[in-house]
């Protein structure tokens, strides 16, 4: 069923398809409407979940990891300071090996206080285990809600969906809803291998010596390693049933490109364009999504940027004293290449600047230009 | 309950042990004996959340246990908070049975694990949260909490300046937030613990539980003191054994005769600097704290 609505309730829409049992979660802007929407879906009866108002975020992770922990399927919403304040237990909720799914509002973090798009938030989250989809629309938040659960339950590690503040979370698209009973085709009840069990005394998450603790690191390494196959696996399926896939990365008209804008959320959709233009002037320059940062897709991203002389990644955050972070771990990850390309790493959109077709032209124009970027980070649209 | 009596406790409690011998506490540990008598009144059907603590050794390093019920190891600050989401997904789970009981510290109560504290009784989350009180940080080397009692030496507040706030008043704190029942117990009077948290199992919303907590290695005690310095707490009104329902209705289990504080500070080298003086600050705190106890229990 086709229906317009708002990037959020996209996501409520896919918690509640999901048949989510438990949710813990605390209001922020610009998550709010996510929640209020699951607060009425409650309420209503419409979906069968205890929804737990709890008093922080902190509190709000705390909750699923001990809801999740008895084998319910847990869900939160937050963005911004309310992830950072969470940063401690979302390490808790991978070392435990808990398949929790949240959906993050990416929003600039204080001070000074912004409320407006910046993926620092959950990009500051990166070493914490848990997976990490950057969505473009409002369909594939959605869709990407219902397969986080299938993936998260497979591998055992929790996943974050991530949606742009405002640019995603509260604009209206089109969005076709799958039915309730596809999506229990695709995605069956939660059942863990481990769970509290008041008939199994079994202990989780104990005292852990340095003779035992780094296979159990390593296991995670290795559940987000398969993730990467897990992942498509799980996209061919849902694919099969409702026609849609995003992959891991997604290349638009990379073909015998000279220059590949790398792109995260819905700056994408702007990219789209602009590589339409210069495509129908005759310039051979493509664009590659970048859709999971956890787990850093590097053999689909070597794959794709093969023989490409340079890229322009687009990061819109900083990690300061560093740079752009999509950029560092791309160049991570091509830098034992044989053939690999210049990357030119670019600053823009922080805090919910714009990032219009203008300032995308601009980059292309100057990397193409360029034998070398003049600095290691540019920035497009400073106004200094 | 009189103290004096006579009293074989194996009549009382069941024989049945939830907890096995290899644990790792200190010898004389009041709170082995806290989780001890908890369990035998509800270890029967009951899951553990167990944050950073003493009793996070006590139960054992991986791969042993020394509970014979499940135990989930959580954050320092989130035993009210993890026990909300253990409910909620066991009631999810169509488990309106199991009892979830959260096991803190005094500094996972009164200080860090606090604002999870009052925002689960706010809400009446439906488990029994007990506080194991030894009166500071102990697991991590005697530094002092909010529960440590005025001019008490930790290694926080030493003999240079010890410490120069009261204890906190968590029972109050929790009978602000209208609670359906707050005990406190103590390990020197088993059955009356042991009543409680059977009392408790049987009502539904959020109950809380002080249990004074006493420490060998951290009141700077002989191990074989160690009940005796939990009963002489309780006979000289520093630590009273009452019961408040719903926030209002008080009642005092026990009404010693007066004694004097110094039998009990005199046990205790984290007292040893007291003066004269500051003995009786302590005694008169006492006075003033029974003499309130006993009004609210009149009405």
């Amino acid at each position: 069923m086709k229906m317009v609505m708002e990037g959020s309730h996209a996501v409520s829409h896919g918690v509640l398809l999901s048949r989510v049992e438990v949710i813990a979660a605390y209001p922020i802007t610009p998550q709010t409407h996510i929640v209020e929407r699951l607060s009425e879906l409650c309420a209503s009866g419409q979906l069968k979940a205890k929804f737990l108002k709890v008093e922080s975020e902190h509190s709000a992770m705390a909750s699923c990891i001990g809801a999740s922990a008895v084998g319910a399927r847990a869900f939160t919403a937050t963005s911004s300071q309310g992830i950072a304040l969470m940063h401690e237990l979302l390490h808790w909720a991978s070392g435990a090996r808990l398949p929790i799914v949240m959906a993050n509002v990416s929003r600039a973090l204080g001070a000074p206080w912004n409320i407006w798009c910046d993926q620092i938030d959950s990009l500051s989250q990166r070493d914490t285990g848990w997976l990490q989809f950057y969505c473009e629309s409002s369909q594939e938040a959605l869709d990407t809600m219902i397969q986080a659960f299938k993936i998260s339950e497979k591998i055992s590690l929790p996943s974050m969906v991530v949606l742009d503040a405002f640019y995603l979370s509260h604009t209206f698209e089109p969005v076709d809803i799958p039915d309730q009973e596809r999506v229990d085709r695709f995605l069956p009840p939660f059942e863990p291998k481990f769970r509290l069990d008041p008939k199994d005394a079994k202990s989780f998450s104990s005292l852990t010596a340095p003779d035992t603790f780094t296979e159990m690191r390593y296991r995670i390494q290795q559940a987000m390693e398969s993730a990467k196959s897990v992942i498509l696996e799980v996209e061919r399926e849902f694919h099969k049933i409702f026609g849609r896939s995003y992959g891991l990365v997604e290349a638009y008209r990379c073909e015998e490109a000279e220059l590949v804008v790398v792109t995260s959320g819905t700056v994408t959709s702007t990219c789209r364009e602009v590589i339409d233009q210069y495509r129908h002037e005759g310039k051979r320059i493509g664009l590659l999504k970048i859709r999971t940062f956890r787990p850093f897709p590097a053999e689909a991203i070597r794959e794709n940027l093969r023989g490409v002389p340079k890229i322009a990644v687009i990061d819109r955050n900083l990690s300061f004293g560093m740079g752009g972070i999509f950029a560092e771990e791309l160049r991570s990850v091509l830098c034992n290449e044989p053939e690999r390309p210049l990357v030119f790493s670019y600053v823009a959109g922080l805090g919910g600047r714009d990032i219009t077709q203008n300032t995308l032209s601009n980059v292309i124009e100057y990397s193409l230009e360029a034998e070398q970027p003049r600095e290691d980070t540019l920035w497009p649209d400073l106004r200094i | 309950m009189m103290p004096e009596e006579r009293i074989n406790m194996k009549r009382v409690l069941p024989d049945e042990e939830y907890m096995i011998s290899g644990h790792l506490a200190c010898s004389g540990c009041g709170a082995t004996l806290a989780m001890r008598y908890t369990l035998k009144a509800i270890g029967e059907r009951v899951i553990i959340v167990l944050p950073a603590s003493c009793w996070s050794m006590i139960a054992g390093v991986f791969p042993y246990s020394s509970l014979r019920v499940p135990v989930y190891h959580v954050a320092f600050e989130t035993a009210a908070s993890t026990a909300t989401g253990v409910k909620a997904g066991l009631e999810m789970k169509g488990d309106r049975t199991t009892t979830v009981l959260a096991w803190a510290g005094d500094g996972g109560t009164f200080d860090i694990g606090l604002q999870a504290l009052s925002g689960a009784a706010e809400r009446n989350e439906d488990f029994i949260y007990v506080c194991y009180d030894n009166e500071a940080y102990m697991n991590t080397g005697i530094q002092r909490s909010s529960a440590t009692p005025l001019l008490t030496w930790t290694t926080t507040t030493p003999f240079q300046q010890t410490k120069a706030e009261a204890k906190k008043d968590i029972m109050e704190i929790m009978a602000a937030h209208r609670i359906p029942y707050a005990a406190t117990a103590s390990i020197a009077f088993p059955e009356d613990l042991f009543h409680k948290m059977k009392k408790a199992k049987e009502i539904k919303g959020f109950r809380f539980v002080h249990i004074l907590s006493s420490c060998p290695t951290g009141w700077r005690v002989p191990s074989q003191l160690s009940i005796k310095v939990s009963r002489l707490a309780v006979l000289t009104r520093i630590f009273p054994l009452y019961e408040i329902e719903n926030g209002e209705r008080y009642f005092i289990n026990l009404k010693p005769e007066f004694r004097s504080v110094k039998e009990y500070l005199e046990l205790q080298g984290r007292f040893s600097h007291l003066t004269e003086e500051e003995m009786e600050v302590i005694q008169m705190n006492v006075e003033k704290n029974w003499q309130r106890l006993l009004k609210k229990a009149e009405v």
